[in-house]
Order: structure tokens, then sequence, then C-alpha cells
């Protein structure tokens, strides 16, 4: 009995296929593959109900190295072919693999709609702030000043903040991870595995030919206590090397503090609830950024919701 | 000065061979709901009948003005009916607009009945007249019969509790019930459905009833009419009053077909949609059908549309989407993404006017080389186009047929006249359809994702959830039997070859077409899609005044049926008709090396039967 169930326990080795992935050495696919099948053998889900679809660029390429369904789709619209599946046969657990560009440029519409009807979709969008396949051009989320081959005198627009739209499109699972940290990733998705809705990952991911280090100040081991905060439902907002620092509410404005200066205790430190229907604060914490305030990771909003079809 | 109110000189009961009649009126007339019930009237009594309703582009055009002028034209009568009519015997004009922009398709000595209430200085004005016409001479060709349809109704309905604006809502009932005296209809029948539309308001019923009747008691006692005029009933057509007879547009023959189709089939019905003058209602048809196994998706724009159609026939759904030309240019990658991951998938697209946005409320065939070559690299699919509003349940079944047996993208070809024509129709038993085998694969061992059928050349249809079988699809060339990408240039040119086969060999199992009108005739006439009923009038009115004309009409445009370049070569002449600049004639010069002539019109409206001939015998004298 015992090894009949061991035997039937499936591994990360079983949702890998036999295809060798042929992204840049170091490139940080690697590590999300591994963390994605690392959570597909938690769930439990066996190969055969779990899709992997997936638009145009490097990201994309990640259904052919895992061993579920995939469909490798056009640029921009994997939603809408996860869409029909899921629709068709709601059984499947559908997964969305999906880049800056493909997800916010080309297929904005789509990633904005699949989450406005909460569609029991789950998306991750690897975000490495530059278009890769196509070697280097600027992103939706390449940072204002950066010099790329389709921007030689620096990046003039806006960024897409990819957390923030996906708040205001209304995803009922929203969370942002980075591609150093397998135990955070394997734990958000985890939790996305069981979720019943519109699911989106922001996952910060090095692009180590055309954009090296772009997430270093936050993500690198020795920066990241200090300058990132993980959130945690019900636990109050803390970061720093010696967990000496903590976020505040002061009349409706975020502000760091140093725990024990001005009398500051615990206490006083705002407390993440990410399953409140209210995304005010979902919304504020989206537009944290370093080096103002620590950058958040970890699920901002996790809620119940109907979900479409 | 034209006499109104004379009765005119006729014999009793006098018999007609046909009947064409309009409706027209003002947007807020009723005028659609009239002409609806005195077609589906026409179809009860046995008569062949077509319907052609036109309204306004705009949803809310000014009141009295041309602009806003709502039409629905019924042509009615025995078994040589394939049109709505080019002329009108009889117009029913409930304002002076709808009465100028119908005027010029009024036959000579026609009638033409007008709502004279309607012709005050500031709706004559609307409608660009200086004059009233109901005084001066211009309708002096016409029998006009000028009635007070607002009053005489008001009349009727004094004391029903209605207020006077709602009361001149049942006007159009008033004009219905003359025109079914005249053209005799059953009143039963007419009752019977106003009390089921108005079952929860009782005293609209009441007051529509009531309108109906003063309109037939008028006619009865006006003499206006020495007597009603008995039109031919068919005898080809087989009129079922019991069952399920129904007057249907192509737009909802289409929508029926996919369900009978996936029922068939016996898989789940998907829908991806998006909404699009002339092709929504094949969208909002299949929302009417509340079942687990019809599912409708009204998506974010086309894309998304045909993207979600495309997930779900890899899911295992009978998967169509419905558009209309810029639409369909909208979907051209994903079509693609269908015919390189060998996908079944059902395209309907309902043509109107372009380039670009264009007429889009007018009809036109121009989107036969957009399904045809629309696309990026070698992407052959079939494409079939219906003839008439039932053959679009016809080509939509045989479409969704095609798709499963070869695994791939088909676009039927609509258009707007054929979307919102309508004719009466009897939806076939299951038993009678065409078998749509799906086979599955389910055997994991030796399991290779393109590994063809070697008669069909199909691939094997893997659907997720399956164990043992999966496997990666997409855009990307595949490996000609794994499936697994593949940059090799050989194998590149092998499933180029591999997947224009697979098209190419449809065409020995499709039927020649038949040949109407006179097969030993030397002119050949060939048309496709809506402009079928046009051409066949005109070539049997031709054979009729001793011009041998033969005529084939096409369904399956990709590839054509094995041996049509065989029985087009036997005639010395060969015409080509259709509402675009020679597409279907660049096809068949090209395919045939046929010295292939043209007749086109892209007035936004089909031909009429007079211009086919006019431009055929003007042709034939040319190079005779």
């Amino acid at each position: 009995m015992i090894a009949n169930l061991a035997s039937s326990e499936l591994t990360r080795q079983d949702f890998l296929s036999n295809c060798d992935p042929r992204w840049c050495p170091g490139c940080g696919c690697f590590s999300i593959l591994r963390s994605l099948t690392t959570s597909f053998a938690n769930a439990g889900i066996p190969k055969e109900r779990q899709v992997v679809v997936s638009g145009i660029g490097c990201s994309s390429r990640l259904p052919y190295y895992t061993s579920a369904y995939g469909f490798h789709t056009l640029h921009g619209r994997a939603p809408t072919v996860a869409m029909g599946i899921k629709l068709t046969n709601p059984e499947l657990s559908v997964w969305i693999v999906s880049g800056d560009g493909d997800a916010l440029a080309i297929g904005g519409n789509h990633t904005m709609h699949f989450m406005r009807r909460n569609s029991d979709l789950k998306m991750m969008l690897f975000n490495n702030q530059i278009y890769g396949l196509t070697k280097g051009q600027a992103s939706p989320t390449s940072p204002p000043g950066l010099k790329t081959k389709s921007t030689p005198y620096g990046v003039t627009d806006n960024p897409v903040r990819p957390v923030s739209l996906a708040l205001a499109s209304g995803a009922t699972f929203v969370a942002r991870v980075h591609d150093k940290d397998n135990a955070m990733m394997e734990a958000v998705m985890d939790e996305a595995q069981q979720h019943k809705g519109a699911v989106f990952i922001e996952i910060l991911m090095n692009c180590v030919t055309f954009h090296d280090g772009a997430f270093d100040h936050v993500t690198a081991k020795k920066e990241r206590d200090s300058h990132s905060l993980q959130l945690k439902h019900g636990e109050p907002m803390i970061f720093g090397q010696e967990r000496e620092k903590g976020i505040i509410d002061r009349q409706g404005q975020l502000q760091v503090v140093e725990i024990g200066q001005s009398g500051i205790t615990e206490r006083d430190l705002l407390v993440h609830d990410a399953y409140s229907e209210d995304t005010a604060l979902a919304h504020r914490l989206a537009l944290l950024e370093y080096p103002d305030f620590p950058f958040p990771f970890g699920i901002f909003r996790k809620v119940d919701a109907p979900v479409y079809g | 000065m034209t006499e109104t109110l004379q009765p005119i000189n006729e014999t009793k009961h006098q018999l007609l061979d046909e009947l064409t009649i309009k409706f027209a009126g003002d947007s807020g007339d009723g005028i659609q709901l009239t002409g609806q019930r005195f077609a589906e009237l026409s179809s009860q009594v046995g008569e062949v009948v077509r319907t052609m309703p036109d309204f306004p582009a705009e949803i809310r055009a000014p009141a009295g003005t041309i602009g806003g002028v709502s039409g629905f034209q019924i042509r009615t009568g025995s078994d040589n009916v394939h049109t709505h009519g080019d002329r009108l015997d009889v117009l029913v004009a409930m304002n002076p607009a709808s009465l100028k922009s119908n005027l010029a398709k009024v036959k000579r000595n026609g009638i033409i009945l007008v709502n004279q209430d309607t012709f005050s200085e500031r709706n004559l004005a609307l409608a660009d007249y200086q004059t009233s016409p109901l005084v001066d001479e211009s309708l002096q060709d016409y029998r006009v019969f000028a009635l007070s349809i607002t009053k005489l109704t008001r009349a009727a309905l004094k004391g029903s509790g209605l207020s006077g604006k709602e009361m001149d809502r049942a006007k159009n009932f008033f004009a219905l019930g003359l025109i079914c005296w005249l053209f005799p209809k059953p009143k039963t029948a007419v009752y019977q459905w106003i009390d089921k539309k108005f079952a929860t308001k009782t005293v609209f019923a009441q007051a529509n009833r009531k309108a109906f009747d003063t309109g037939w008691n008028y006619g009865e006692t006006a003499e206006l009419f020495a007597t009603p005029y008995e039109i031919k009933k068919a005898t080809k057509l087989k009129v079922d009053h019991t069952s399920k007879n129904q007057f249907i547009t192509g737009n909802a023959a289409a929508a029926s077909a996919l369900v009978c189709a996936a029922r068939k089939a016996g898989l789940p019905l998907f829908l991806g949609g998006y909404p699009i003058t002339p092709a929504t209602e094949v969208m909002q048809e299949l929302l009417k059908i509340k079942a687990p196994d019809v599912k409708v998706f009204q998506a974010e724009d086309e894309i998304a549309a045909i993207g979600s159609t495309v997930g779900a026939a890899f899911a295992g759904a009978l998967a169509a989407t419905s558009t209309s030309g810029p639409g369909l240019a909208l979907m051209g990658e994903f079509i693609n993404l269908a015919v390189i991951a060998e996908l079944p998938l059902v395209i309907i697209n309902v043509q109107r006017a372009g380039p670009s946005t264009g007429l889009p409320t007018k009809t036109e065939q121009s989107d036969l080389m957009q399904a045809l070559w629309g696309r990026n690299g070698e992407s052959p699919l079939p494409i079939l186009a219906a003839k008439t509003p039932q053959d679009c349940f016809n080509m939509t079944y045989e479409a969704a047929r095609l798709a499963i047996h070869y695994m791939t993208p088909v676009i039927v070809l609509s258009d707007l006249y054929l979307s919102a024509s309508a004719e009466a129709w009897h939806e076939p038993e299951q038993q009678e359809l065409a078998e749509i085998p799906v086979h599955f694969a389910t055997q994991a061992e030796g399991f290779k994702p393109y590994q063809r059928n070697d008669d069909t050349l199909a691939r094997p249809w893997a659907i997720p959830g399956t164990p043992g079988l999966e496997h990666i699809t997409g855009g990307l060339e595949k490996q000609w039997d794994t499936g697994g990408v593949s940059y090799d240039g050989e194998n590149h040119e092998r499933m180029v070859h591999l997947r224009a086969q697979k098209i190419a060999n449809i065409a020995k199992t499709l039927p020649l077409p038949p040949v109407y009108g006179n097969p030993n005739a030397s002119v050949l006439l060939i048309g496709w899609g809506s402009t079928f009923g046009s051409l066949l009038e005109a070539t049997e009115q031709m054979n009729q005044q001793g011009d041998a004309v033969a005529f084939i009409h096409l369904q399956h445009l990709n590839p054509f049926p094995k041996g049509l370049a065989e029985s087009i070569r036997q005639y010395s002449k060969v015409v080509v008709a259709e509402n675009n600049l020679g597409q279907l004639c660049q096809m068949l010069r090209a395919q045939f090396l046929i010295d292939a002539q043209l007749i086109s019109k892209v007035q936004g409206s089909p031909f009429t039967v007079d211009e086919v001939i006019l431009k055929l015998k003007l042709m034939m004298e040319k190079s005779s």
C-alpha cells in the first residue's frame, strides 16, 4: 500500500519534457520553470489536466519544456486561447505564460479582459523589462532612460505597473515574485493552484543578455532584506536586514519608519490584509517603489468571487 | 390628378402568379413586424416567400426623414420565386419619406397605399417634397389609395383606454388587416400571434386585434378594390402546418446548423464572437438556446473571439466563430494558427461592402480573395458559399463536417443579403443529416500528434484531459509525424505540400453543381453565393425568350469539385456574375485557363433579374 502510494506521487521530473530548454545560459526562465514544475508536483493534479498556454517571446517557449498539454499560440493572444480551453473543459487547470511585451503591449487588451471577467485562468507574467526574442527593444515596463535598440536616447514613456493593472482589472489573485527566490515562487504558485478565479503573478525575471541585473537592487541576496518587503497576510509590514524597519499609515500616507524610534513599536505598523474586498490597500502597495520604499513581493490580493463561465 | 378611393376594374377573385409588396414607413411605425407577419402568413398558406428588410444605418434616425425610412419587402408566389423581387406590385407607404424613397421601385400601374394623415407640411418638407404628391400629378402612373389610417385607427380604438400615442402604434395592424383582406390570409393566425406576443399586455392585444379587424373590414366595405386577389400556391414546397416549419434568415439558419452539427457529432458547441454587422445575429440566435451543450462567448474583439474558438477546438468542442470582412481581416493570424495546428474550426463570414468599414449595411461578395489568400504563408483551407438563406444551414453544416473530417478550419461565405433575407424552412430531423463521426485519440502507445489518416491526411484529434497523449502544439512548423518543432527545410516543404494536398483531396468527394437552364446552350452563366435567385430567374426567363443559356452555381469555392473544369469547357462562352470586380472569375481563369467574362455589380444591392438579362444579352450580342 505504502509503496503504491509513494510510486503514484508526482515529482517535479514528471512535469518536465525531454526537450532541452533553449534559453540563454543564466536566464531567469530556468528558475521559473523549476518552480512551476515543483508546484505542479505539489498540486498533485495529473499532468493530462494541466494545460500551459503561451504567446510569443522567450518566456512563451516554456510549454515545450513541460510534459503537460501545451499550446504555443500567437503574440499576446494566449489568454484568448486559454479562455476557449477552460470554457470547453472546466476540469482542466489552465496556465498562461506570458512576458511584458506579450501581455502588456500587443496583448494588453486580452490581459485586462480575462482578469475583469475573473476567468479561472492563471497568468504568469515574466517581466524582464525588455524584448528578448527580437534582441533588445524597449518594452512597456522598461524604466525611463533605459537605452535599448529601439530607444537609443533612452526610454521616454512611462512604464506600465503590472500589479496596478491587475488590481484595476479585477483579478482576484494578484502577486509579485522574482526569479531569485524559488521558495517564494513555489509558495505563491501553490496558493494559485488552489485559487478559483483570475490569477495574475508578476515574476521579475533577469534577462542576462539584454538587460542584465535590472532587478538586482531588490532581488540580490544581500540587498533583498533591506530593499524589499515580503507581504504576508495578517502580519505587520516589517523589512530590513535586522527587521528594524516597517510601514505605517499616517493620515492616509504610507511611510517608512524605524521600529523603536519615536516610540514606534510593531503594533503601530500596517498589517497586510490580502483578503479584503476593498482594493485600496493593495493599490497603494502596488505603487511602492525602491528607493523611497521597499519593493513589495508576495500576494497583494486574494479574494473569492464568482468565476466566469 | 390621381383619383383616390375609386374601385378599380378587376375581375372577380383574380389569380396572381406572384406578388411583390413592400411595407415602408418611419422607423417607429412597426414596419418590420408588419412585414414579417405578412410573410409568415403567406408562407403558412403554401406560397413560396422571400423577404428583404431594409432599415436605417442609424439606430434612431430623425423621424420623418428619408434616412429614417424602414422597409420590408416580400415576394410571394409559386415555384419560380427565388428572390425578393426587383419591382413592387404594391407599396404601403406610412409617411411621405417612405413614399419618396421607394417610388422608383413601384411598377407602372402598381398599387400605392398611403397613410394620408402623415402628409403634413412638415413631413412633406422632411421628405423634400415641394408639393404633396397626393395632389399634384407625380403619381399618375400608379393606382394610389390615400387612406386616413391614423384617424381610422384612432376612431376604432376610442374608449380603449389607450393614449393617442398608444393608439397610433396600432396603425400598422390596420394596414396589415387591409392587406390581409386584399390578399386573403387567415385571420385566426394573426389573432393567435397577437395574443402570444402581447400575452402580458392584453390591452395592447385587444387594440391590435381591433385595428387589424378595422383594416380588414375597411377593405371589405370601402370598395376600394372590387375583389381580393388570390396568389398562386407552390407546388413543390413541402408545407407542414403542424410541425417545425419556420421562417428563417441566413444568419438564423447558420446558427441552427452549428447546433445540429454539434449534436450530430456528439460534441459541445462553442462559438466565440464579437458583434459586427451583419453577422451578429448568428451569435444572438445561439444565445436563445439555453442548453449546457451550447456555449457562446462574447469576446473583447474579433481576435479574442477566434482565439477562444481555437482554444475550444483544441479542447474538443465543435468550435465556430461568426464575423464580417473587417473581423475576418483581424482573424487571419489565428486562422493560420488553426491551419498549422490542424484544428477543426467553422468560420462564418457574412460579407458586407468594403474596403475598410465600407458600407456596413449593404451587401457585397468581395471577401472571396480574402478568404482564400488573406493569410501569410501557404495557408490552404476549404471555402464554401451559401446560395440562399436556408442554404446557410446546409453550408454551415457541411463546413462543420469537413472541419472535423479533415481537421482544418473552414470558411463559410454568406453575405448581408442572405443574413437578412428570409424564407420558409423546415429544420431537418437528426436522422436526415449527414453523419459527423468524431474519433478522439485515446491510445497512448505509439501516439504521434501528426501521424495522418492515409485517406484524409487528417491528423488525430487528441484533447487535453486524455492521459498519455500530452503534447504541445502551436504556430511553429511541425516535424511531419511527431509534431515536434522542426526548422528543417525539407520537412517544411513536405508539410507545405501535405497541408495543400489535404485540402486538394476534398475535391474528389464534392458533387458537380447541377446545370440549370438549357445544358446544350453555348453560353454558360456561373455564379456563387447570394446571387443564385437572380441568376436562376434570369436564366429561366432568357430560355423562355429563346436565348439558350446554361447556368451553374458554385457552393464549393476551394477546392472546386473534381471535373468542374471539364464541364465548364463544354461551353464556348463562360460568363461569371458576381457582386465584386471578378474574384471568382479570376480564380476560374487562373485555375482552368478559360476565357471567362465578367458581369459585375458593386452597388451594395443584389443583382436584379433584369440587370442580369440585359448584361448577358449585350455580351452575347458582342460575341455573335
